[in-house]
C-alpha cells in the first residue's frame, strides 16, 4: 500500500499533475467575469445607513430642526461637537455656534442616533477634503447648506432605513 | 565595391526591420502580460491610455525614456553602463539566425542552434556585470543567483537540444524545421516529449521568470541585479527580459512545435482549406500560444524555493534529458516512423 502510494505521488508530481490543475484554475479565471470597478466612473453602492459628511437638517417650512438640547455634544466620543446656545428673539432655543471638527469626528454617527429632532445627520457624502487651515470645522452655515443642498437624498436614506429601526 | 556596400546596406535594413519589429514586439508583451495576469486576477489591466490601453506601452517607454540615469556612487561607472547594452545585445543578435518562413532569414548559417546557444548564453554577463557593477549588495546577490540558475539549467537545455539535433539530424534551424514536414503529429514535440517540457521549463529558467524569478525577489533583494538601474537603462533590462522570452518562444516553436509549417499539412481537406494562411502567420500563432503560456504560469505558480531550482536541475532535469537523448538516438537507429523514417 505504502509503495502504491510512493508511486502515485512520484508519477503526480512528475507530470506536473497539481501544476496542470492549477493551470486549469486560472485559465478558467481567464474568461470569468471582470470586478474591477471604473472609479471615477463607477462607485460602489452604498447602504443608505452610511455615515459620512454630516449635516443639519430643516423642516419642510425652512425653520431649523435643532433645538440646542446638546445631547449629541455629550453624546460626542471624540468630542468633535462644540455647541453654543442661547434665546432667539421670537423665545425659541437655538443654537447660537454648532462645530463639528472633522478632524477629532470617528464618524460613530452617536450624535445622530441621538438626536431626538433628527436635526444632526450623517450623509453618504465622502467626497470632500480641505485645502486650508481650519476647513476641517464644519460650522452652523456649512452644515444647513449641506443639510440643504442634499436634503432630498438625505430624507430618502432615512426613510428607507426606518423600517429596520 | 558598390556590390559590397549595398549587400552591406541590404542587411543593415533587414537587421534594423527584425530589431525594429522586436522593440515592439517586447513592448506590447509587457503590455499583454499586465492585461492577461489582470485577467487571470479578474482585473481588467491597463485601459486608460488610448483604447484598451494599446498606448500603455509608448507611456511606459515615454517617462522611462525621460528619467534620469543614476550612478550609484563608487559603482564603477565603464560597467554599470556597458551591463545594459551587454544583456540585450545577445538577445538582439540571437535573432539573425531565427528563419520566419522558408527563406525569410538573416543569416542562414550551418551551425545556427550553436549560434542561438552561445548567445543565449551570453545574456548572462549582462546580469552578472550589472550586478558587480552597481556596488550594491542586493544586487550582487541577484547577479549571483541567476548566474547559478542559468548556468545550471543551460545543461539541461543543451541535452534537450541535442536531442532535437539527433532527431532533426541537422544544426540548421531551416533544416531542422523541414525535418519536421508532415502534420502536426510529425512535429517532434511527440517524440521529443519529454525535452520539451524540459526546454520550456528550462528556458523560463534562463530568462529569469516566474517561477525562477529570484534573481529578483522583492522580498529579500528588493530588484536583485537591476536594483540601481533608472531610467533607459533599466528599460534595456527590460526590454531584454521581453526579447529573451519572444526568442525562447520562438526557438521552442522552431524546435518542437513545427516552426512555420501548417499543423494540417498532408490531411485531405483541412490542408486546403488552410492553404491561404502564410506560413509565418503560423510561427506568429504559435509563438503567441507559448508568450501566453509564460505569462499564464507566472499568473499561476508560486515561486520557487532556491534549492528546490537547484534540485530540479540537477537531480531531475538532467538525468531525464539524458536518458531520452539515449531513446531518440534509439528511435533514429531504428527509423521509427513516421518522425524518423
Amino acid at each position: 500500500m505504502m509503495i502504491l502510494q510512493k508511486c502515485m505521488r512520484f508519477f503526480k508530481s512528475l507530470l506536473l499533475w497539481e501544476l496542470l490543475l492549477g493551470l486549469k484554475l486560472t485559465g478558467r479565471n481567464l474568461f470569468a467575469r471582470k470586478i474591477t470597478l471604473q472609479y471615477p466612473e463607477e462607485e460602489t453602492p452604498k447602504s443608505p445607513r452610511f455615515r459620512g459628511l454630516h449635516a443639519l437638517r430643516r423642516y419642510a417650512n425652512g425653520e431649523e430642526r435643532c433645538i440646542a438640547c446638546k445631547l449629541c455634544e455629550a453624546v460626542c466620543p471624540a468630542l468633535a461637537i462644540t455647541i453654543e446656545a442661547a434665546p432667539r428673539v421670537d423665545g425659541s432655543r437655538r443654537t447660537t455656534l454648532y462645530e463639528i471638527d472633522l478632524f477629532k469626528c470617528i464618524y460613530c454617527g452617536f450624535c445622530e442616533e441621538s438626536c431626538p429632532v433628527d436635526a444632526i445627520v450623517e450623509t453618504d457624502l465622502t467626497h470632500y477634503h480641505f485645502e486650508k487651515r481650519g476647513e476641517n470645522i464644519l460650522t452652523k452655515e456649512k452644515l444647513l447648506a449641506i443639510g440643504d443642498y442634499h436634503e432630498q437624498k438625505i430624507a430618502k436614506d432615512r426613510a428607507e432605513d426606518a423600517i429596520y429601526r | 565595391m558598390i556590390d559590397a556596400c549595398l549587400t552591406l546596406g541590404l542587411i543593415v535594413i533587414k537587421a534594423l526591420v527584425i530589431i525594429a519589429g522586436l522593440m515592439l514586439l517586447a513592448a506590447y508583451l509587457s503590455l499583454a502580460e499586465r492585461k492577461i495576469i489582470g485577467f487571470i486576477q479578474n482585473r481588467i489591466g491597463p485601459n486608460r491610455v488610448g483604447p484598451w490601453g494599446l498606448l500603455q506601452p509608448l507611456a511606459d517607454g515615454l517617462k522611462l525614456l525621460f528619467k534620469e540615469v543614476i550612478l550609484p556612487s563608487k559603482a564603477n561607472r565603464y560597467l554599470f553602463m556597458a551591463a545594459p547594452v551587454l544583456s540585450i545585445a545577445p538577445s538582439l543578435a540571437a535573432w539573425a539566425v531565427i528563419p520566419f518562413s522558408p527563406g525569410l532569414v538573416l543569416a542562414d548559417i550551418n551551425v545556427g542552434i550553436l549560434y542561438l546557444f552561445a548567445m543565449t548564453s551570453l545574456s548572462v554577463y549582462g546580469i552578472v556585470i550589472a550586478g558587480w557593477a552597481s556596488n550594491s549588495k542586493y544586487a550582487f546577490l541577484g547577479a549571483l543567483r541567476s548566474a547559478a540558475q542559468v548556468i545550471s539549467y543551460e545543461i539541461a537545455m543543451g541535452f534537450a537540444i541535442i536531442g532535437v539535433i539527433i532527431a532533426g539530424k541537422s544544426m540548421n534551424l531551416t533544416a531542422l524545421v523541414e525535418a519536421q514536414s508532415g502534420n502536426f503529429l510529425h512535429w517532434f514535440w511527440l517524440p521529443l516529449f519529454p525535452l520539451l517540457v524540459i526546454y520550456w521549463i528550462s528556458a523560463m529558467a534562463e530568462t529569469n521568470r516566474l517561477p525562477f524569478d529570484v534573481a529578483e525577489g522583492e522580498s529579500e533583494i528588493v530588484a536583485g541585479f537591476h536594483v540601481e538601474y533608472a531610467g533607459i537603462t533599466f528599460a534595456l533590462f527590460f526590454i531584454a527580459e521581453y526579447a529573451n522570452m519572444a526568442l525562447v518562444s520562438t526557438l521552442t516553436a522552431l524546435l518542437f512545435l513545427g516552426g512555420w509549417l501548417s499543423p494540417f499539412q498532408g490531411i485531405p481537406i483541412l490542408e486546403t482549406a488552410f492553404l491561404w494562411v502564410p506560413s509565418i502567420i503560423w510561427l506568429f500563432c504559435k509563438v503567441s500560444f507559448l508568450l501566453l503560456l509564460f505569462l499564464w504560469i507566472r499568473a499561476t505558480l508560486p515561486r520557487y524555493r532556491y534549492d528546490q531550482i537547484m534540485r530540479l536541475g540537477w537531480k531531475i532535469f538532467i538525468p531525464i534529458s539524458l536518458v531520452w537523448v539515449i531513446v531518440v538516438a534509439t528511435l533514429v537507429k531504428l527509423k521509427v516512423a513516421p518522425w524518423f523514417a
